[in-house]
């Protein structure tokens, strides 16, 4: 009957143990998961802002101004457009 | 022994003593009345005000958050973005808190970008509650967040970004405090596009982190992205081309509208003047105005293909029916009806290609008015469009009972009949579909054409697209609006404005017209609100704009030539139609 007894409280204090631990890295592990969810959030931030600084560079009168000022082109003459049809049969 | 010890004890005076029976029963009460007490209070304390309790406890180590969502974000039908929202800090302070060393005040003053003595007198005002500085940079926020100063205190707030500003303005519109769309597309999407911020609640310890969730999560909604049908290099060129058109002609102002034919994607809707949405101080009615959608004007000639379609379709006359327009002159009851310039014998075909009024009257003369009537409100006249858009208008169709022969006539070229642009895109879909009338959409579709409903059989509309196409050609009134690999199906329109009633010296130009002729791709509408530089005729003021919106639209899509002009390869010409 003793040895049982002793038994069975050994069990239940390493199973406290055990809950105490468990309890601690699922802490752990919540805080780092709150982490990342940080910073998916402060990414998708990111990913926002540099959607506009894209757009913003990538404007069309921002295009069309440095194609014809600083590199000189032009859009060509209809005249000087050949047309290859599509498969070329 | 033991026994007899026993009884000595019975023997023993004091044990003797004889206590009266209620003494005992006495207490017996008074340890039950106790622990009556004890199970009354831990009942009121367990299950009657349980949950008053429990809430008072939780409070202690629970905290409510809230998971702020952003507003979608526009796109174009590339994914270019056209309206985005990004996090910032609005910096507030509660007055009576703040105790600042004039060191800390210039730096912070400093970080905000604000004049010292500005902060001064604002930290100085007899309020609970002051914004510093509204919609600063996030990591300027932080940086004043690290200098932990008593009673400054920010909050997270969100802007929205027009990247594209003046060029796409009146589609996307724009959104008020509070993430509120108040104009165009932002207004029309408010729901899809509103985020709905979720609430968690959490247990934290005593440095603040959140160490578990506990109870119910309500995740946060973020707004649905919105993808227009809008193309961006189309809007572009549409947006310059009309703006280089208004400057050119000293014109009050413009619209010009571009239409996929097969789709019925608006892939550009551009307004002149207009305005920038990311600044939007010093904003005037008119900047504001989507014209193309919600502005009447009486459209002038480019209504008369209509009326030659149902003469077609009715079978009253063929495409060379010979009509007499001379002496440029026609009289129904009081009023006459004049050409610009005098023709004589005129074919059907020749009447639209000159853009005779006088020769289009004659032919509506010849129908009921409740006939045309049925056509104008097939074609969608008088009726809003259903874009969605915020002030769509129908324009004026007056019910044909009230009709006089006059009316019906002027009606039959354009005048005492209203429409918006938008409607008239709309209503040349029937000539670009072989006679259905297709519903015009703001959003990206699946890439399917669309059914329609018919108005005209194909081969009235075929009819009608070749005398379209000669209006453009040499001898018609707008040579101007050729382009060169494409053929162009088109009509001019120049209309007095009505001024009090009185018709004035004022012109509203317009163009209208698809390309390629043969297998319709694009209609492109443009219009010219008082050009006042010397030309006032349709086929010279927005002609040439057309033109150029089409080609450069034409060319972006990739769409095949069909005129004969330098194709490589002997079967090209036939493949391309």
């Amino acid at each position: 009957m003793l040895r049982l007894n002793l038994f069975l409280l050994l069990a239940a204090m390493i199973c406290a143990l055990g809950v105490v631990t468990s309890q601690h890295k699922a802490r752990k592990l919540f805080q780092e998961l709150e982490g990342e969810q940080e910073r998916a959030r402060s990414l998708d931030v990111e990913w926002g802002q540099l959607q506009l600084e894209l757009s913003t560079w990538a404007t069309h009168p921002r295009i069309e101004k440095i194609a014809r000022d600083k590199l000189h082109m032009h859009a060509p003459e209809p005249a000087k457009v050949i047309n290859v049809p599509a498969g070329g049969r | 022994m033991a026994r007899a010890r026993s009884h000595r004890y019975t023997e023993s005076p004091v044990l003797q003593l004889a206590f009266p029976a209620w003494r005992s029963r006495l207490a017996a009460l008074a340890l039950l009345g106790g622990f009556a007490v004890l199970a009354g209070r831990s009942f009121y304390l367990q299950v009657i005000n349980n949950d008053f309790l429990q809430e008072k406890g939780e409070s202690r180590y629970r905290r409510e958050l809230e998971i702020s969502a952003s507003r979608g974000r526009i796109t174009d039908r590339n994914g270019d973005v056209l309206a985005v929202s990004t996090p910032m800090r609005s910096i507030w302070a509660i007055p009576a808190d703040v105790k600042l060393t004039p060191e800390q005040s210039q730096n912070l003053a400093k970080m905000l970008e604000m004049d010292g003595r500005e902060l001064n007198r604002r930290l100085a005002e007899d309020k609970n509650f002051v914004y510093l500085k509204r919609q600063i940079p996030p990591d300027t926020g932080e940086r004043i967040a690290a200098l932990k100063l008593p009673g400054i205190h920010q909050n997270k707030e969100y802007r929205r970004y027009y990247p594209s500003g003046d060029m796409t303005a009146h589609i996307v519109g724009f959104t008020g405090v509070d993430d509120k769309g108040l104009e165009g597309v932002e207004l029309a999407f408010q729901d899809q596009l509103l985020g709905r911020p979720g609430f968690r609640s959490v247990i934290k310890d005593r440095r603040g982190q959140i160490v578990e969730d506990v109870g119910s999560v309500k995740p946060p909604q973020d707004g649905k992205d919105i993808t227009l049908a809008l193309d961006s290099k189309i809007q572009y060129l549409a947006f310059s081309q009309l703006k280089q058109a208004v400057d050119d002609n000293d014109a009050k102002a413009g619209g010009a509208v571009v239409v996929d034919a097969r789709s019925g994607e608006i892939l550009a809707l551009a307004n002149w003047p207009t305005y920038n949405p990311n600044n939007r101080a010093n904003l005037s009615g008119a900047q504001l105005r989507n014209r193309a959608v919600t502005d009447t004007y009486e459209p002038g000639s480019t209504m008369k293909p209509f009326s030659a379609a149902l003469a077609l379709e009715k079978g009253k006359f063929r495409f060379d029916s010979v009509i007499n327009t001379a002496p440029g002159k026609l009289t129904i009851g009081t009023a006459t009806i004049s050409d610009s310039h005098a023709h004589g014998l005129l074919t059907l075909a020749q009447v639209i290609q000159k853009s005779s009024n006088v020769g289009i009257a004659k032919v509506a003369g010849t129908f009921p008015a409740e006939e045309m009537w049925t056509m104008f409100d097939n074609l969608g006249f008088g009726q809003a469009p259903k874009l969605g858009f915020p002030g769509e208008v129908g324009g004026r169709l007056r019910p044909w009972k009230t009709w006089r022969p006059i009316e019906q006539a002027t009606m039959s070229y354009g005048h005492g009949i209203s429409v918006s642009l938008m409607q008239m895109v709309r209503a040349y879909t029937v000539f670009a579909r072989d006679g259905e009338l297709i519903p015009l959409t703001l959003l990206k579709g699946d890439g399917n054409p669309v059914k329609g409903e018919r108005v005209f059989s194909p081969q009235t509309v075929r009819e009608v697209r070749a005398m379209l196409e000669m209006a453009v050609q040499p001898g018609g009134t707008a040579p101007k609006a050729q382009i060169p690999g494409y053929r162009v199906a088109g009509k001019t329109g120049t209309a007095h404005k009505l001024e009090g009633g009185v018709y004035a010296r004022k012109y509203v130009a317009s163009f209208v017209g698809l390309a390629p002729a043969s297998d319709p791709r694009l209609i492109v509408a443009v219009m010219i609100d008082e050009p006042s530089s010397g030309k006032h005729f349709g086929g010279d003021v927005a002609g040439p704009t057309f033109a150029n919106i089409m080609s450069g639209a034409l060319r972006t899509l990739g769409v095949p030539q069909d005129a004969a002009l330098q194709v490589a390869g002997s079967n090209a010409g036939k493949e391309a139609l």
